[in-house]
């Protein structure tokens, strides 16, 4: 075993200001072999990695290499230890072509000769069966193809230790399913594979090993063959939860959007919706899955007049209301309406937050226009934003401390709080757990169940097709802009959805089921 | 017919400048660096580069070299734009200042610097600071033989110009043979449109950057200098440069960041420049004057209309890349 | 080869730095400049001291020049004050010097034209609409291609001062001309002269009146939201209901109007004339006082202060030292490299690693 090991981290420790992603952490990592780094959002499994990869440098500890200490200051140090990692965001220079991304960063002649990397390129494709054009330029590029790209460049690297950072969280089933077959046969080639993740059927699925990681320490590790989804669930969180997700019936469900043949077309011309036609109830949960970048984004933000609409028509029913058509709608008028987005983006900044204000100035984007003449009205948000921080424990020294300094998860709770701190008659959200830990994201599924109790519409778009089946009443399946299928969430399966996902069956729209 | 050869004629002389000043900052801006300092340097350059044949030729006296003098010229030009584009990467770069402000303080120190040294020599040198005939010659007439100047048209047009244009078009034939062909090209490209791709891929972020930024700034500086030594005479005025730096600028984004482009947009602006003087219409000259401005404006509006995906700018220009920014 | 090194430090980014942290860095950064300026002093074989003290008994030491170092400061802090809502809004208004330029213009129109036929109080008030409203103007354009295109403003601002200066170069030579041939337009009727206040024009009293307002505008009122939310992200503007490109206009808008109102204090107040370098820098000078009060409207008037005095001392340095004035420009550039690079020791934290040696060895 000992001439196995590919890579020895010893007592490794990484902080980030107060808060210690890392600490004495210890992790051999073994040559022909898959290992499955589990631990939740926050856990520090990326960050240790990101130590083998180059982006951080530890703190504290040694890192060995086939025996040898090594120092990994950078990724070039990296790579020359023939470690390579894929990460999460992919990074890939878009107005690239493949073949260009492939060198980039490349030691060899000053010259290129784009020629021979096409070759290689073709000789790698080959081998594991890719379907890469080395010309294509990466903006063309599909989620998939781009993730394969990844890996191409790793493997042109020659890298005998590849890491993956999350590599299904944008894929379909089907293909996770390929990549996984790849990943098996790289293990076939002797080659040490670390898989990141936090989804316990794949690393039953996948791996051969499994190290849990919690709350940045190491807390124990156990071969795969020997152990099963409840005990590892344990070790991660620290203590026996149970995994399942409250779904009571739905109570009186009635009509609160009604939507027929929306079609989005953006800037540039794409259509992104394409004559999309479904219904959300009040009093269920309406979940949206789809592949990546399918429309879920327009959708929402169709519904709350952010997005120019090509045609179509966007009936809402306020409870003891009178019908009208959103389309045409400003935003305000909408929010007011009582339609609220709750939009959780890559970045969680970019959009809903001000990540330069506190919470109190981030409370007001909702109430900023309320107050008296030209001044605006700041005792009801800082009450709201105290309210927030005391209901779901807010990790902040202060409610006016920049909330671009809060952790991802605290500054989620803000977002999702505020939101539904407007009692909204509808409540759509997007992405609304990414990057929490399992227990923020119990939180936030209870806080949804609740709004449906209350009468709600709530409409979830998810990626993680488990959660969806487990919180949802219906669960809307987008592909390509197109509404593919509606099915029942308490008695769809993973593998109906994930068909459902990457082709187009329907006739857009929704089939009295 | 001799309107407009001298038209074009001028048009070079007048553009050469810019395309030096536009050449630099489309290096630069390459790199991800948008530094708004250009006036600045090229002020620094100007008159550092006038400083240096001035004092070169009052040292050597009769004996001055022409060559030599503009080599002088050239490295010290170089050197001071490199020098001020040196100060504006350590701050944004290494101290991840705001790009946009860290390049309009380059552009207060450097004309400042410039004006400086302009009127210390002045003061020092009792009135007026002038290259003498015989230097000013070398940089002003054409490195060619006569016999090849006197062809008629193509004589003047080709081999008519002084050294500068001659070392302008090398410089950017290089350039784009760099940009496109070669793997630091290549990977400079990946820093300005992702440094965060390039840092994983192995390549020095911040080395590229710097390199790139204070090269651009040394070739933007030259300019500076050429404007000086060939268009305001060898001598330095109030004027100082009039804003050539801020039209460098803007033609960076004209000639969408590709080196070749720079040569034709800067003869384009150097005809705009002086077409007030070349081709007579029956408005006022200071009206006219404002021709080349409106017309950056008119370029600016038209750029911001066409949004095709090689045509932006590199997608991280301004920004500050900071690898473990979480 | 497999020399085991580490790197020598290593950033990561504050959380916790208190705010009299943050002004005592600022401090040092101001300390930093005044001795980086001592040094270029002595390369230029002055003696620092005397240097410093020159410019200080220049600007302060009588009541004149201290009057003339306020005069300097009045159109500095009044275009900080406009251009900081730009600033905050992430709109890069360049163009203040051109802003201010159409203002002088629009007033000296009433003034040349309207001087002895109406009062001078009703005239001086038209000077001043006029001013605010031809600024605004020169600012609309830009702001309206921004939000429709979003066309560089940086730029576009910038072009506009070229192309309003020109013109008035025009009128100088043309239509306003005094005598003929003398490239000079007369001097204004002193009716449309601002009217002194402790003997320096009353521009300083109205200027100081905006520091308040903006101050108050940008803390208090909806409008210094929208700017606050709109500069951090354009998202998450739209996100909550704003209209991006209204506020985008709007702001230029109002910014404008206030260096239209600094042309015309300018012109009326300071120069009682118009002639095409009636801004003279003063809209790229403003940005460096904008900037170092990190967009504090009650810290701009210590700052254009102490740029005043570098102004207006350095001009005594040249008299009595020889030195050139445009020194003031290198200073002032130190004065901004200094305190842009203090942002750094803000925002980051500098870890210096422990030796691995020991735990590697055991």
């Amino acid at each position: 075993m000992q001439d196995n090991c590919s890579i020895e981290m010893r007592n490794v420790s990484k902080t980030f200001g107060r808060i210690k992603a890392n600490q004495d952490v210890s992790l051999k990592i073994y040559k022909g072999e898959i290992l499955s780094l589990l631990g939740e959002n926050g856990s520090g499994k990326t960050t240790l990695m990101n130590m083998l990869s180059g982006i951080y440098f530890p703190d504290e500890g040694q890192i060995f290499v086939n025996g040898k200490p090594a120092s990994i200051t950078s990724p070039k140090d990296a790579l020359k230890q023939g470690i390579g990692m894929i990460h999460q965001h992919f990074k890939l220079v878009s107005v690239l072509s493949a073949a260009e991304n492939v060198i980039l960063g490349l030691d060899g002649s000053l010259m290129l000769d784009m020629k021979e990397v096409s070759r290689k390129i073709t000789e790698i494709c080959e081998r594991y069966h890719f379907n890469v054009d080395p010309d294509k330029k990466v903006y063309d590029m599909s989620v998939s193809e781009k993730q394969t790209l990844e890996i191409i460049k790793v493997l042109y690297r020659d890298a005998d230790v590849l890491i993956l950072d999350e590599p299904t969280a944008v894929l379909t089933p089907q293909e996770t399913e390929r990549l996984f077959d790849v990943l098996r046969e790289m293990r076939k080639d002797g080659k040490a594979i670390v898989i990141i993740t936090h989804k316990l059927h794949e690393v039953m699925e996948l791996a051969d090993r499994v190290a849990v990681l919690r709350k940045g320490k190491f807390v124990g590790e156990l071969m795969v063959k020997d152990t099963n989804p409840q005990e590892m669930t344990n070790m991660m969180v620290g203590r026996t939860v149970m995994l399942n997700i409250d779904r009571p019936e739905p109570v009186n469900p009635t009509e609160r959007l009604n939507i027929q043949g929306l079609t989005v077309i953006n800037e540039d011309g794409v259509k992104k919706l394409d004559n999309v036609s479904f219904t959300a109830m009040g009093g269920e949960i309406l979940g949206i899955a789809g592949i990546a970048g399918s429309g879920q984004k327009e959708l929402l933000e169709a519904v709350a007049g952010l997005q120019p609409i090509k045609s179509g028509s966007i009936i809402y029913t306020p409870e003891n209301g009178e019908s009208e058509d959103l389309v045409g709608k400003t935003p305000m008028q909408i929010k007011n309406a009582g339609v609220a987005l709750a939009f959780v983006p890559e970045d969680r900044l970019g959009m809903g937050l001000v990540g330069g204000m506190g919470m109190t100035g981030n409370m007001m984007l909702r109430s900023w226009q309320k107050g008296k003449g030209m001044f605006v009205h700041r005792s009801d948000p800082t009450a709201l934003a105290e309210e927030i921080k005391e209901k779901l424990e807010v990790m902040t020294p202060d409610i006016n401390y920049p909330v671009r300094r809060l952790s991802g998860g605290n500054v989620q709770k803000v977002l999702v709080g505020r939101e539904i701190a407007t009692a909204p008659s509808v409540m759509m959200s997007a992405y609304a757990v990414r990057g929490l830990d399992i227990n923020t994201s119990y939180t936030i599924y209870n806080l949804m169940t609740t709004q449906k109790m209350k009468g709600t519409a709530v409409i979830f778009v998810g990626e993680d097709l488990d959660v969806l089946l487990e919180l949802c009443d219906r669960i809307l399946v987008l592909y390509d802009g197109k509404v593919s299928g509606i099915v029942d969430g308490r008695t769809a399966t993973k593998e109906q959805i994930g068909l459902m996902m990457t082709r187009f069956e329907g006739e857009g729209g929704e089939k009295n089921e | 017919m001799n309107t407009i050869v001298s038209l074009l004629y001028n048009a070079v002389l007048n553009g050469t400048p810019l395309m030096f000043g536009t050449m630099g900052e489309v290096l630069t801006e390459k790199s991800g660096n948008l530094n708004l300092g250009v006036e600045g340097m090229m002020y620094m350059g100007g008159a550092i580069g006038l400083a240096g044949a001035f004092y070169y030729e009052k040292m050597a006296g009769s004996a001055a070299n022409g060559i030599v003098a503009i080599l002088i010229a050239l490295l010290l030009a170089f050197i001071a734009g490199a020098i001020g584009a040196l100060i504006f990467s350590f701050i944004t770069i290494s101290m991840r200042a705001n790009q946009n402000v860290t390049g309009l303080a380059l552009t207060i120190f450097g004309t400042g610097v410039g004006q400086f040294i302009g009127e210390y020599m002045r003061t020092k040198e009792g009135g007026y600071v002038v290259v003498g005939n015989g230097l000013k010659n070398f940089f002003q007439a054409s490195p060619f033989p006569k016999a090849l100047q006197d062809i008629p048209v193509a004589g003047k047009l080709i081999f008519g110009h002084n050294i500068f244009v001659y070392l302008g078009i090398i410089i950017a034939v290089i350039m784009a043979i760099y940009m496109n062909r070669t793997r630091f090209g290549l990977n400079l490209r990946a820093v300005g449109e992702s440094p965060a791709t390039a840092d994983a891929a192995g390549i020095n972020v911040t080395r590229y950057k710097y390199l790139a930024t204070v090269i651009g700034g040394g070739i933007s500086a030259i300019g500076g200098m050429v404007y000086i030594m060939t268009i305001a005479g060898c001598v330095w005025n109030h004027e100082g440069l009039a804003g050539e730096g801020w039209l460098a600028v803007a033609l960076v984004i004209f000639c969408l960041w590709k080196p070749i482009s720079a040569m034709w947009g800067s003869t384009l602006f150097g005809a705009l420049l002086i077409m007030y003087l070349r081709v007579r219409l029956p408005i006022p000259s200071e009206i006219y004057k404002i021709l080349p401005y409106v017309v950056t404006v008119a370029v600016l509006i038209i750029t911001s209309l066409r949004k095709k995906k090689e045509n932006q700018p590199p997608e991280s220009l301004g920004l500050s890349y900071f690898r473990e920014d979480r | 080869m497999n020399k085991v090194h580490t790197p020598l430090f290593h950033l990561t980014k504050r959380t916790n730095l208190s705010r009299s942290g943050a002004w005592l860095i600022r401090l040092g950064s101001f300390l930093a400049a005044i001795i980086i300026g001592g040094l270029i002093f002595v390369l230029l074989g002055q003696n620092p001291f005397e240097a410093y003290q020159s410019i200080i008994t220049g600007s302060l030491g009588k009541s004149v020049a201290l009057r003339q170092t306020i005069k300097i400061a009045v159109p500095l802090l009044g275009t900080a004050i406009a251009i900081a809502p730009c600033f905050k809004m992430r709109f890069w208004n360049i163009g203040a010097e051109g802003q201010i330029t159409a203002g002088a213009i629009g007033a000296t129109f009433f003034a040349l034209n309207f001087a002895g036929k109406i009062p001078s109080m009703p005239l001086l008030l038209s000077m001043g609409i006029a001013g605010a409203l031809c600024g605004a103007f020169w600012a609309l354009i830009p702001a309206v291609f921004k939000a429709k295109w979003g066309t560089n403003e940086t730029l576009f601002t910038l072009m506009m001062n070229y192309i309003v200066i020109g013109f008035v170069r025009w009128l100088q030579g043309g239509p306003w001309e005094g005598k003929p041939g003398s490239q000079i337009i007369p001097n204004f009727n002193p009716d449309a002269v601002l009217p002194e206040v402790f003997r320096i024009h009353c521009g300083w009293i109205i200027v100081l009146a905006l520091t308040i307002f903006m101050y108050v505008y940008m803390k208090y009122s909806k409008h210094g939201y929208e700017i606050a939310v709109v500069g951090e992200s354009h998202n998450t503007a739209k996100y909550a209901g704003m209209n991006v490109a209204k506020i985008t206009i709007r702001t230029m808008l109002l910014s404008g109007a206030i260096c239209g109102l600094v042309g015309f204090m300018v012109a009326s107040g300071a120069n009682k004339t118009l002639y095409h370098n009636v801004a003279d820098g003063v809209g790229f000078t403003a940005i460096t006082v904008a900037w170092l009060a990190q967009l504090k409207p009650f810290v701009m008037i210590v700052i254009s202060l102490l740029l005043a005095i570098l102004d207006k001392g350095s001009g005594e340095l040249q008299t009595r030292m020889g030195v050139p004035s445009s020194i003031s420009d290198i200073i002032t550039g130190v004065f901004l490299f200094c305190m842009l690079a203090s942002e750094f020791f803000i925002n980051y934290r500098i870890i210096f690693t422990k030796s691995h040696k020991k735990e590697a060895a055991k």
